[in-house]
């Protein structure tokens, strides 16, 4: 009796030991890739959203991506020498707090609720609130033509409700986890339009092989700024000066049309280019 | 009998007689017209979704190619499935730790430890997995963890299925017969070593098919990490199907590769108790069973206790103990009652007798405790030779 | 705390319970009817209901919730085009009613066949020698004691049901509490611990007593043998 109990102990421990084994080289795993970080830059980016920050076959695609390779470049860092990190819209803020990445481009508007928190070079562009319809579409042509009609948004974004409260009061709105599902939901006609910033739907539209189209009447003002560790005005007067050398160069202009193609876009004429002068003061 | 049904369905062919001729035949216009109405539906909805009223055709080549190509698989899927497998497998191993510290803990002899373990088993049962996870992310977030959103999924994961597994320990002690208690005692063991070194370890065994039942609950539920921005396989197939505007395509792989795992996890589950019977004396049942509602202290499991119904199958004089778990002191007379909680049950005739001749205090009677802790703590000062693993 | 207070007259809790507690009731509703069927089904003596019925078990056990209820808006709305309404947070509300449904339902077909093997072998055959046939047998002598059997299976069926309507979410309902307590953190995030004990705390309120009435039904209704 006593040796069978020994012996059905004993399995026990080594079955408890075999799971523990398996469950630190599970947590080795997940920690691991935080190694081998030195001579590196490590850059905060959306991972799908298409157009601006999208992740496909290993590589990184999109407008911030561009922008992100040209402002690590002229700081002296080689596109491998970049490591890219996803940024969720809500993570962004404490990611840079507890240093995890060392700048965001992530659509990341200047807000001074942020200001208080992170600090902002840039802004790199301009994008502004706009409407996204089918492309045979041709009763909305700004968000006055909403009311009665079926708008999406993402979840826990303000887009949707600045449409509602400034707008058009008898829209309906559907919110959806993502822009793609949005999209989708316009093709299959559940919704008329969706809304959200004008390069992020002209991303979508550009993706979706001229089955959508972006309205062009941007009606709010996003300036979308480089987020970097609060008060680090060095960084953020480097950063100005590549991206007014990216703009000037034609580079700029060349990752907006390499981005959006396909799609009738251009950006908002009356505040592009930027000229990017944010974070350099105290 | 045997001939009338399929032998996956033995246990309802009772129901109705082997049908004769007619019978026979009605059985087969039924069977044509109920597969004929199914093909209809199922036409139906693949007509629907080749040809809506509005947008396109989604069986479109089109649109499944880039949902099935290697890139898909390389790039999204497997990734995807990777960290899914991977917060499933950490809560799967938290949650039997986090479920056998407070399942023992809900069965030790001291009232506080019982209390606490209870209130925070109960707590953790009764909040919905969703609000853990989104709080812990919220949480994690703001302290400024790494990885937020994995951590959030584990945890919320491993608070929800640990309540369950600390319920499968309670019932598998519970399930066991009185014997292994009273031998152990018997054998100078006090009562917290009996249930750690007996009770505890055969309950394990016993819980092992049905927290393998459980690892699939873990399994589905790691789809939540999708509401919290987890790129788990759910998060990665909407990712890619936001590249090419496949989403419902790319979704369907998804289910198609949840629904394989996890029905290959529930074909383990009924395989192992044969495999784990040999270990335990309590019945090893695939089901879980334990969490009876809230606040239901069962220790019964009632789908090995309804099997036994069918150990009779032509009928006959039932059994005299019938009410009595597998010769336990389960009864399932009393069943929503513990044993730990009835002590034990006076209408066994055997107890009855033996209590009427002997007049002493059986281990587990109400009453007697007392003497038998006093009895323990002599016990336990008792040097004996014997090597115990703890 | 004063802050605290406030939350409550800015956020209304109760009303997000409230939508909560509709879901679980109209999803208990209808899975039930449709677990019945689906039981039915699976016990009949036609060979392709049964498999159908457990083809139709197997596929929503293995399958998350939170899958079904994005293909509730992005296939079953926005492809099958089935709509309950043309306005959307009546539409998604019944929509997020239909996923719980047929998951739950699922769930409760296991349940009561789990107290289908509580009736003994012994009252089908008695049915059986009595000249009932399989739908009088079913319907009027296993069912009535399988369901008083399956109490406790179904109410755990249901509790889980109640937890699992916060995942109406994904279905695009956004009154429920999961979204509101998410809305609130965002803006409140210095009181985000009060903000999930009370809503951790209105889940427990609400089952425990569900619970304990299970618990007491599943034991008066037993049948005793």
């Amino acid at each position: 009796m006593n040796k069978r109990l020994s012996s059905t102990a004993g399995r026990l421990i080594r079955t408890a030991c075999a799971a523990v084994c398996a469950l630190a080289c599970v947590l080795s795993v997940s920690a691991c890739g935080a190694d081998d970080e030195a001579g590196k830059i490590r850059i905060g980016i959306k991972f799908d959203q298409p157009g601006l920050g999208f992740k496909k076959s290993g590589t990184y695609v999109g407008f911030d991506v561009d922008v992100a390779k040209y402002i690590a470049k002229s700081l002296g860092y080689s596109e491998d020498q970049i490591i890219w990190k996803e940024a969720p819209s809500k993570q962004r803020e404490a990611m840079l707090q507890n240093g995890d990445v060392d700048m965001i481009l992530a659509t990341y508007s200047i807000t001074d609720d942020r200001k208080r928190v992170v600090s902002f070079a840039g802004p790199y562009f301009v994008a502004g609130q706009d409407l996204m319809v089918r492309k045979g579409e041709t009763g909305i042509n700004g968000p006055q033509d909403l009311n009665g009609k079926r708008l999406c948004s993402v979840t826990g974004s303000t887009s949707a409700v600045t449409v509602k409260e400034q707008f058009a009061s008898k829209v309906q709105l559907m919110e959806q986890p993502g822009y793609a599902e949005c999209a989708t939901a316009l093709l299959s006609g559940i919704v008329d339009a969706v809304t959200t910033d004008d390069i992020i739907l002209a991303g979508l539209a550009s993706a979706s092989r001229g089955r959508l189209r972006v309205v062009g009447k941007p009606f709010t003002v996003e300036r979308y700024g480089v987020g970097i560790k609060k008060g680090d005005t060095k960084l953020a007067s480097q950063i100005n000066n590549a991206i007014t050398e990216m703009i000037q160069d034609g580079s700029w202009k060349r990752a907006i049309d390499d981005n959006t193609k396909g799609v009738a876009y251009t950006p908002n004429a009356k505040y592009n280019p930027p000229t990017p002068t944010e974070g350099e003061k105290k | 009998m045997a001939n009338a049904t399929t032998n996956n369905d033995t246990d309802t062919s009772v129901l109705f007689d082997a049908p004769g001729p007619r019978g026979r035949q009605r059985i087969r216009i039924a069977n044509v017209v109920a597969i004929v109405i199914f093909a209809i539906i199922l036409v139906l909805i693949f007509m629907r979704l080749h040809n809506p009223p509005e947008g396109e055709n989604q069986l479109a080549w089109d649109l499944w190619k880039p949902a099935l190509d290697a890139e898909a698989w390389t790039d999204f899927y497997l990734p995807g499935l990777w960290m899914t497998v991977k917060a499933a497998f950490v809560a799967v191993i938290g949650s039997v730790a986090f479920g056998i510290l407070f399942g023992v803990g809900r069965l030790l002899p001291a009232a506080p430890v019982r209390w606490v373990s209870a209130v925070i088993v109960e707590f953790c049962r009764a909040v919905p997995v969703l609000m853990m996870m989104i709080f812990f992310w919220r949480l994690f977030a703001f302290m400024g963890m790494e990885d937020p959103a994995y951590w959030s999924v584990v945890l919320g994961l491993v608070l929800y299925n640990g309540s369950v597994v600390a319920e499968l320990v309670r019932s598998g002690v519970g399930n066991l017969p009185n014997g292994q208690h009273e031998a152990a005692l018997a054998l100078g063991l006090t009562r917290t070593q009996s249930l750690m070194q007996v009770e505890v370890p055969q309950a394990i065994y016993a819980m092992l098919p049905a927290a393998v039942t459980q690892l699939v609950v873990v399994l589905k539920d790691t789809a939540l990490g999708s509401i919290i921005m987890y790129t788990d396989l759910l998060q990665e197939s909407r990712r890619l199907g936001s590249m090419y505007f496949n989403i419902l395509q790319t979704l369907v792989v998804a289910a198609v590769i949840y629904f394989v795992l996890c029905w290959l996890l529930s074909r383990l589950a009924e395989w192992l108790p044969s495999r784990m019977q040999r270990h335990t004396a309590a019945p090893a049942e695939p089901e879980v069973v334990a969490p009876i509602a809230i606040m239901d202290p069962s220790n019964v499991n009632q789908i090995a206790v309804a099997k036994e119904s069918g150990e009779l199958p032509r009928g006959g004089a039932p059994r005299t103990y019938h009410e009595h778990h597998r010769g336990s002191n389960a009864s399932i007379h009393e069943w929503q009652k513990t044993r730990y909680m009835q002590g034990y049950d006076e209408k066994h005739p055997d107890v009855a007798r033996q209590r009427h001749r002997l007049d002493v205090p059986l281990p587990g009677v109400p009453g007697a405790r007392k003497n038998r802790d006093e009895d323990e703590s002599h016990d336990d000062e008792r040097p004996d030779g014997q090597e115990r693993k703890a | 705390m004063n802050a605290f207070a406030q939350l409550f007259s800015q956020y209304d809790i109760p009303g997000a319970f409230l939508v909560n507690i509709e879901l679980t009731l109209w999803s208990a509703l209808f899975s039930t009817i449709l677990g019945v069927m689906l039981l039915l089904m699976r016990i009949s003596p036609i060979s392709s209901l049964r498999r159908i019925a457990r083809g139709y078990v197997e596929l929503f056990k293995n399958m998350p919730l939170t899958i079904i209820m994005v293909f509730m808006v992005l296939g079953v709305y926005a492809q099958l085009k089935l709509s309950f309404s043309t306005t959307f947070a009546t539409n998604f509300f019944w929509l997020a009613i239909t996923g719980l449904s047929l998951y739950t339902a699922a769930f409760v077909c296991e349940s009561l066949r789990s107290g289908i093997n509580t009736v003994p072998i012994g009252q089908a055959e008695a049915a059986r020698a009595l000249g009932l046939n399989f739908w009088q047998a079913a319907t009027q002598v296993i069912l009535p004691q399988a369901i008083r059997g399956s109490v406790a299976p179904l109410g755990n069926t249901f509790i889980a049901l109640l937890k699992n309507s916060t995942v109406a979410a994904a279905a695009s309902v956004a009154t429920e509490t999961s979204t509101m307590m998410s809305e609130m953190i965002e803006y409140h995030a210095d009181l985000i611990v009060p903000i999930f004990l009370t809503f951790a705390f209105g889940y427990v309120i609400l089952i425990i007593p569900f619970g304990a009435l299970t618990t007491y039904l599943s034991n008066k209704l037993a049948v005793r043998r």
